[in-house]
């Protein structure tokens, strides 16, 4: 066996991802053009329908603000050493706690009381259902994995159930909630632009939420590099057996990295169904939870990255919506699809290429 | 009336878990080799897209078996390639094939087909059916007929093929040499390294034998049970499958029960809703539909009996240098 290859750090965070990324992108591309379609056409009317006008912005940047906060769940449970694939029911319980508590306390609170408090519940509802599969996981051995997996069907279940059975209005056919009062809906930032600073903006999803997850990515950067439980968490992560000598309770990590995961993967109600929605809908995390995990694995568990990875799905999001409206035959599912090719050349086959770069780096170094 | 009841619900049960049944039996191969397969939904869509491809488009049962077994053995190999060869993260590559299968099969879907992801209906004459065609309804009043004809024995080839993949996986990993070689790579990967036969090798043949059977279910769905493909058709039958699986602790005939199980409550629950039983009440069909999850959740957490999972499950094999 050969010996386990050292490069030096710009390739290895900064080269090796960005090549594999390509590589995903080139394979997106043969499968555009086993359909007989262009690439090249393709992606002229990707990238100017994600970035070319303020309101595809808008869109791309809503796409972006879910994936932010998912891709944060899924980065700060890797930190703790877990494998978070539960953000898509933790994602749906924050939006059932935005939905109860804008339909209960909507009517009767103002919005500067509204708001603060719907953000808490979501936080509160994703890391309660976060907290069951990390207490089994650390007091009872179940495998994290395995509990997240079932309890996005639990809450998808559970989901369906409440708005059939409870939450939907009488007399309604569609399976959703009554509407919030005005009081427990983000605002849109084009509206707030119109009345703070009377700016005309194109109308789009995009609403407060943004702001709440660059803040949320602040809040994980101080947390997990600057404060002493961020400190505890990823010591347990790396080396559990060490932390453990240390005197940390790696149980209680387990606890503390999913409930921070869980309320972050929760804030994705906000967005959708307090910033867009403004009622409980069906599936609305539409694979976000796991479009986290993409996004974890190309911002290397790092905020910044983190944002980086988001504002490129968010483009492709937003630009493959473009691209299936103009060009007849290709449908949206090519972005789920170059998704899927991401996370396996950029996460599962990572490493791949690591040879390659590590004899090209002797080579140039010696030469 | 009950003969009817008794042979209707006897019948849907087995045939709703016999795609479970191949599914948690592939899943089964693959992880007491020591590869986690979180895939098993992706493979199964992916093998019925190309079923359903092929089948409608070549006109026959065996060429969609051909191409759904094909297709989810290339599946089964680049997750090999990754996480065998590459020692890339089992978990992540299993991801990856899900969304890749669920996105490709409508990408591809909508431009062969054109007809929203879905491929042409396969031939009546293409579909199997099923073996006695004398039991294909109940009837009333004649109990051995309903019960053991129409419930047991009026079902297509592939529902026997499955129950039989039981006892033939069964003999295979307990009763042969390679299926002990392919349990000792799951527990002790070194071991079966030090007795000069290689690791990767039974991986990968084990990772086949998964493809062939996510195959089978994949073509199942598609030539048994509905008349084409539709997206998503799967419909989280590959992740209830990975429950049983782990329901049966990672043994054939347990899984098996599991399957059983599963596929029973799929079958009442249509029967069951609005209906009031005695002493509970009406029950919610959707808490019986997420019964095989809490279970699954409930045995995991050691409140019923433990499950161990194969000790080197999930560790890419490293030879000691």
């Amino acid at each position: 066996m050969s010996q386990p290859v050292v490069l030096p750090k710009w390739i290895d965070i900064g080269l090796l991802p960005l090549w594999n990324l390509l590589v995903a992108l080139f394979v997106t591309g043969l499968v555009v053009l086993a359909i007989g379609q262009s690439p090249w056409q393709a992606l002229s009317v990707l990238v100017p329908g994600a970035l070319g006008s303020l309101r595809g912005i808008g869109y791309t940047l809503y796409y972006a603000t879910t994936f932010i906060f998912t891709g944060l769940a899924v980065a700060v449970a890797a930190k703790g050493g877990l494998f978070n694939i539960g953000g898509e029911g933790q994602a749906t319980f924050g939006g059932l706690g935005v939905a109860l508590a804008g339909l209960w306390l909507g009517p009767h609170l103002p919005a500067w009381l509204m708001l603060p408090l719907v953000v808490v519940a979501a936080a509160l509802f994703g890391m309660a259902w976060a907290a069951v599969p990390a207490y089994l996981q650390a007091w009872r051995g179940s495998h994290i994995v395995i509990t997240t997996i079932m309890f996005n069907f639990l809450a998808a279940t559970l989901n369906v159930y409440l708005l059939v059975n409870w939450l939907r209005p009488k007399g309604i056919m569609a399976v959703e909630s009554a509407a919030f009062a005005d009081s427990a809906r983000m605002p849109a930032l084009h509206e707030l632009a119109l009345k703070w600073f009377g700016v005309e903006l194109p109308s789009s999803p995009l609403n407060l939420s943004l702001v709440l997850a660059l803040a949320a990515c602040v809040f994980v950067h101080w947390f997990l590099w600057k404060s002493r439980a961020g400190y505890a968490l990823r010591a347990v992560g790396s080396a559990p057996r060490a932390a453990h000598y240390a005197g940390m309770n790696p149980r209680v990590q387990v606890l503390v990295a999913m409930g921070l995961s869980g309320a972050l993967a929760g804030l994705v109600g906000v967005n959708e169904i307090s910033g867009v929605q403004g009622k409980l809908t069906l599936d609305f995390v539409a694979g976000a939870g796991f479009t986290g995990i993409a996004v974890a694995l190309m911002g290397r568990n790092h905020p910044v990255g983190i944002v980086l990875a988001s504002l490129l799905f968010g483009v492709l999001y937003q630009g493959g919506v473009e691209v299936s409206f103009d060009m007849p035959g290709f449908s949206r599912e090519m972005v789920v699809t170059a998704q899927g090719l991401i996370v396996l050349f950029a996460g599962a086959m990572a490493t791949v290429s690591a040879p390659m770069f590590a004899k090209l780096y002797g080579t140039l170094k010696r030469g | 009336m009950d003969e009817i009841l008794i042979g209707s619900v006897l019948a849907s049960t087995l045939r709703v878990t016999t795609p479970l049944l191949f599914c948690a039996l592939a899943g089964l191969v693959s992880e007491r080799s020591g590869v986690i397969d979180i895939g098993l939904e992706g493979k199964m869509l992916a093998a019925a897209f190309a079923c359903g491809s092929a089948a409608s488009l070549g006109h026959s049962a065996g060429l969609g078996l051909a191409a759904g077994v094909l297709v989810a053995c290339i599946f089964s190999l680049v997750h090999g390639f990754a996480c065998v060869t590459h020692r890339g993260d089992q978990v992540v590559s299993g991801i990856a094939l899900n969304m890749v299968a669920a996105g490709l099969t409508v990408v591809l879907g909508i431009a062969w087909f054109a007809q929203g992801g879905q491929t042409p209906p396969v031939d009546a004459a293409v579909r199997l059916g099923g073996l006695v065609p004398a039991f294909a309804e109940p009837e009333a009043g004649h109990w051995l007929e309903s019960v053991l004809g129409h419930g047991l024995l009026s079902h297509n080839v592939l529902v026997y093929v499955a129950f039989a993949a039981v006892a033939g996986i069964w003999f295979l990993l307990e009763r042969t040499r390679p299926g002990l070689r392919l349990r000792a790579v799951g527990e002790n990967p070194a071991m079966v390294d030090a007795a000069g036969v290689s690791v990767g090798r039974l991986r990968y043949a084990a990772l086949l034998v998964n493809g062939l059977l996510c195959g089978l279910a994949g073509s199942y769905l598609v030539l048994a049970q509905n008349a084409n493909f539709s997206p998503n058709m799967t419909a989280g039958r590959g992740y209830i499958a990975l429950a049983a699986m782990i329901f049966g602790k990672w043994k054939p005939l347990p899984t098996m029960a599991a399957c059983l199980l599963f596929g029973f409550l799929d079958a009442v629950a249509i029967r069951l809703q609005g209906v009031s039983m005695p002493g509970i009440g009406e029950v919610p069909v959707q808490l019986i539909q997420a019964l095989p999850y809490l279970l699954t959740v409930v045995l995991l957490a050691g409140f019923i009996g433990r499950a161990h999972a194969p000790k080197a499950l999930g560790r890419p094999y490293v030879k000691e240098r």
